[in-house]
């Protein structure tokens, strides 16, 4: 068998292994079976990514031809994405075993086959090339996905969840809309083909309500501002471990669908000019770093911060996207694999945080610093890392977006990077000093350190963001062999 | 001279950061921490002792440590500046290590070995500054120091530590993120390197205009060169415990931005293209403005570290003055000036700590008499202050020699002038303590017998106050140090 014919597979593994863990009693082997089901996607996606980087990779499902039947097709765009969801789905399960024992002792089994359910789900969204395809693969993901927060112990999870499912619901219907508007107008959902097709019937009204239609819809699961109010609350009441996951994979899916649509299908051309989609995005991305950072200062709850510093580092990849030029596309795509990393690692912090401590309130962590030293400075470095300081992953991506907004000589742009990077700085450094500069509160209990099981796979997450700080090898090429890839241009001389 | 170590340039930034990390390994035995913190400091001049015979020799290779992308580089190098600030830190490093341990254990203070090690990562990040071969080299370890002197400035704990502390962290990273790391990634724009060159990197590439707007972002986003309005952390850090006061807000910390002003100057502007700039001329006025500013307000300073501080904010502009005026003459003082105000300055904060440890005193009203009781540290303290005004035999008489004729030579009259007030300005403000000390009496009731710190600080604060006049003497090698930039045409 060649590689080709292992792609979907990517996708098989984790749905099928679904239904078996399903069936799987106790509390171990249902774990055991999800982690090896990531870890063979994992495999996968990352064998698939070196030869995406060169040509386009198609396969047709049951060898139906494209356009009449369905086709997975990989350029190094999505092979990036779905190595970044297979692998941050394998580096969090380890972690999961500890954090879910203590959140879900019972039915485990249904957990983690809505887990896997998920996981299909966000990979099948990325490695699809038909349109009504990935709405499928975005409802199956998002069902799941509203289960698995609903999981939480607090009960505000249920609300949690709740609300994600109505606003999920909308932001999926008008995606479906916009889909059916373009099916009308061309008479395919193969994206390719679409793509082919459009230019004849770009100039109609029903095109254009169908991109709108799309971007909203999208924009909803990205969590753009102002769609993103579903986000602090899902990810404040979620089982730590489901935060975990969904911080590094969710929205990254999102965003990369939204620029397949924007720059695939609809040529850049038409997406920026015809539409004024570049100045609308730029401002949204501009509020959500804002708004997000500035919320997120004044945040009670650390794990709730983090969520809002999520909102607001959407907002820098969308405002990469919105330069329209090869270098900001590479920087978004290089947050999104950065971001996904730093944040990941924060929360698996914070999670090592709760599994000892109960509650996340900044109050009742004061001195905690010295009583959990591994966990308070693993969150201390993945802090640094969102911060932006040189040899941290954060920089690299910060480096590149300061470097897009200086060449389209947008300086006001590289001022509000700035500011919102010493945003951060804030958030981070109030739990650091909560931690470690203030006296444990007379009477609290003495927390133990967070077992072993929780804190190797939070090094490792903080290791990473550290390697992909000084060895960018892999994610510059990867990011700009998939900026490359939607502009359809070689950015040739990227430094 | 092969008995010094020769170490490769990375080795010599590491040695501190290894230091650091046994002392804070060190567990609670006091014996092993003390040994440590020695052999570090002792370790580190001997590195850099070796470094300096080997550079002299022209046999020092630069050294590339990591790529993180192409033309972003970890990379080192030795050019005489940096050569200047590593031995200055060195060696008043090995000083302070007594004065610190004594300080420390008399004091009562806990966790000393966070103390320590964090003492000792600051020496390493200031290490990494000198030998930055490029810009990004050059804001890492910036960064690093401004990160871990956080911990030795709240220190305490107190609310009153953390508070200031705040400020400090808060200003130095604020500046460096919103001015600094922005000019550097304008700089990459548009010349596509970060390298450190003879002559400067910019002549050429950018128009004056442009230029121009990046030295404002660059001397303002140095916030560790305290000019105003960026100078508040440096009043702020003296909650710290004196030691840090000493070697880092006298010495490391504040001179490490002084360098990278005058690092920036020499080799990414270029001193001729800096003389063409128009806008050069705006930070050399707030510079002197910060001068004559800062020693007014310590002159209404009671409290005597504060008032210190504000003298180091104002011998600070000195160096950023003397690096705008743009001239060889006047630059190779502003280098100089490091040197002798860091061994100028230090005896003064050995002091204020040694007054404190022994009679609890912060106050310069508190001073009357004490001379009689502390001769030796009130006499460490006069000469401390005739050279950080710079009067002979004390080595603050060179540097200011070479600032004010490289004034004179580019014709700026009133920075002449701005210089001579301020040397007035410095008699008003370090000479009264003195005077209170030896001229008054005590107040009533105190027995006039002597009653000196330890010995462990007593004994350093001598020694840097003989190292002050010792440089009256021996100016002639640093001048000859800071000269090689401009030997070959540079």
């Amino acid at each position: 068998m060649n590689l080709l014919e292992w792609l979907p597979f990517i996708v098989l593994i984790p749905l099928i292994s679904s239904g078996i863990v399903a069936c799987l009693p106790g509390r171990f082997w249902p774990w055991a079976f999800t982690l090896l089901a990531a870890l063979a996607s994992a495999v996968i996606a990352a064998l698939v990514l070196p030869e995406a980087m060169g040509s386009e990779l198609s396969y047709p499902f049951g060898n139906w031809q494209p356009p009449i039947g369905i086709e997975y097709r990989v350029d190094a765009a999505n092979a990036f994405v779905a190595l970044l969801v297979a692998g941050m789905a394998a580096l969090a399960l380890p972690w999961a075993k500890a954090s879910v024992d203590q959140e879900i002792p019972e039915r485990q089994g249904a957990f983690y086959a809505l887990f896997l359910m998920a996981l299909a789900g966000l990979l099948g969204i990325t490695l699809s090339g038909d349109a009504f395809n990935i709405f499928v693969f975005l409802e199956i993901s998002s069902l799941a996905t509203y289960a698995i927060i609903a999981h939480g112990r607090d009960r505000r999870a249920l609300l949690a969840a709740f609300r994600y499912l109505i606003m999920g619901t909308v932001g999926a219907t008008f995606l479906l809309i916009g889909i059916a508007f373009l099916y009308m107008m061309t008479g395919t959902l193969n994206l390719a083909d679409m793509a082919e097709r459009l230019p004849e019937v770009s100039d109609t009204r029903a095109v254009r309500a169908g991109l709108a239609f799309i971007i909203v819809g999208l924009g909803l699961k990205l969590a753009l501002l102002p769609l993103h109010l579903w986000l602090p609350n899902a990810y404040t009441y979620a089982p730590h471990f489901v935060t975990v996951f969904l911080a590094g994979t969710a929205t990254k899916v999102a965003l990369y669908v939204m620029l397949r649509f924007i720059f695939t299908v609809f040529s850049p051309d038409y997406s920026f000019v015809v539409l004024p989609l570049s100045s609308v995005l730029m401002v949204l991305a501009v509020a959500g770093m804002f708004a997000g950072s500035w919320v997120a200062m004044f945040q009670d709850n650390i794990k709730r911060m983090l969520a809002y510093s999520s909102v607001a580092q959407v907002g820098y990849m969308v405002l990469g996207v919105s330069l329209v030029s090869a270098i900001g596309l590479t920087a978004a795509f290089l947050h999104l694999f950065n971001h996904a990393l730093m944040k990941t690692a924060l929360f698996m912090a914070v999670g090592c945080l709760a599994y000892r401590a109960g509650s996340l309130k900044i109050q009742s962590l004061q001195g905690c610093g010295r009583e959990m030293p591994w966990t308070m400075t693993a969150f201390a470095l993945a802090g640094l890392s969102i911060i932006g300081v040189p040899t941290t992953a954060g920089f690299i991506s910060k480096w590149y977006l300061i470097l897009a907004a200086v060449e389209a000589q947008s300086w006001w742009l590289v001022g509000l990077i700035v500011i919102t990077s010493m945003m951060a700085v804030y958030y981070i450094w109030r739990v650091i000093e909560a931690a470690w500069m203030t006296e444990r509160p007379e009477g609290a209990t003495r927390l133990k350190e967070a077992p072993l099981s929780l804190l190797i796979p939070t090094w490792v997450l903080v290791a990473l963001n550290f390697y992909f700080g000084i060895d960018t090898r892999l994610t510059v090429g990867a990011s700009s062999a998939a900026a490359e890839a939607l502009l359809g241009v070689p950015t040739g001389g990227l430094p | 001279m092969d008995l010094l170590p020769q170490f490769s340039l990375a080795t010599v930034v590491l040695l501190p950061f290894i230091g650091a990390l046994l002392i804070g390994l060190a567990g609670r035995s006091a014996t092993l921490r003390n040994a440590l913190c020695w052999a570090s400091a002792l370790a580190f001049l001997l590195a850099v002792l070796g470094l300096f015979t080997g550079f002299q020799s022209g046999q020092v290779a630069d050294q590339l440590v990591w790529e993180l992308m192409p033309g972003l580089r970890i990379a080192f190098s030795v050019e005489p500046l940096g050569m200047l600030f590593l031995l200055l830190s060195s060696g008043l490093w090995l000083l302070a290590t007594p004065y610190a341990i004594g300080y420390m254990q008399k004091g009562g203070y806990d966790h000393l070995n966070r103390f320590f090690a964090c003492y000792a990562i600051a020496l390493g990040s200031a290490a990494g500054i000198a030998l930055a071969d490029n810009l990004l080299t050059m804001f890492l370890f910036y960064e690093i120091l401004s990160v871990s002197t956080y911990p030795l400035v709240a220190h305490t704990g107190t609310a009153k530590a953390r508070g200031g502390a705040r400020t400090y962290l808060g200003l130095l990273l604020l500046t460096s993120i919103c001015f600094w790391l922005p000019a550097m990634i304008w700089v990459y724009a548009a010349t596509g390197t970060l390298d450190f060159a003879a002559g400067g990197i910019l002549e050429g590439q950018v128009s004056p205009l442009a230029a121009g707007a990046m030295l404002m972002l660059f001397m303002f986003g140095t916030g560790k060169a305290a000019l105003m309005p960026f100078h508040r952390w440096l009043p702020a850090a003296m909650v710290a415990p004196t030691p840090v006061s000493a070697l880092l807000h006298a010495v490391a910390v504040v001179k490490a931005g002084v360098f990278v002003v005058l690092k920036l100057a020499v080799y990414t502007f270029g001193l001729d293209f800096l003389a063409e700039m128009a806008l050069s001329d705006i930070v050399l006025y707030t510079a002197a403005f910060t001068m004559l500013t800062a020693s007014l307000i310590a002159m209404n300073q009671d409290n005597l570290k504060a008032r210190l501080a504000y003298s180091t904010v104002s011998q600070l502009s000195y160096i950023v003055v003397g690096a705008m005026l743009a001239n060889a003459i006047a630059a190779t003082g502003a280098g100089m000036h490091m040197l002798m105000h860091g061994y100028g300055k230090i005896p003064l904060f050995f002091c204020a700590g040694a007054i404190y440890l022994a009679s609890k005193k912060t106050l310069v009203s508190e001073l009357d008499g004490l001379g009689r009781r502390m001769p030796v540290t009130m006499t460490a303290f006069f000469l401390g202050a005739l050279c950080v005004i710079g009067i002979p035999p004390l080595g603050g008489l060179w540097s200011k020699w070479n600032l004010v004729s490289g004034a004179f030579d580019g014709g700026y009259g009133i920075i002449l002038i701005a210089f001579l007030i301020s040397t007035l300005l410095n008699i008003a403000y370090l000479l009264p303590p003195v005077l209170r000390a030896f001229l008054k009496p005590l107040p009533d009731g105190q027995p006039a017998t002597v009653k000196e710190a330890p010995l462990m600080c007593v004994i350093p604060l001598s020694l840097t106050a003989l190292g002050a006049v010792a440089l009256f003497f021996l100016a002639g090698w640093p001048h000859a140090l800071v000269s090689q930039i401009f030997a070959n045409g540079g």
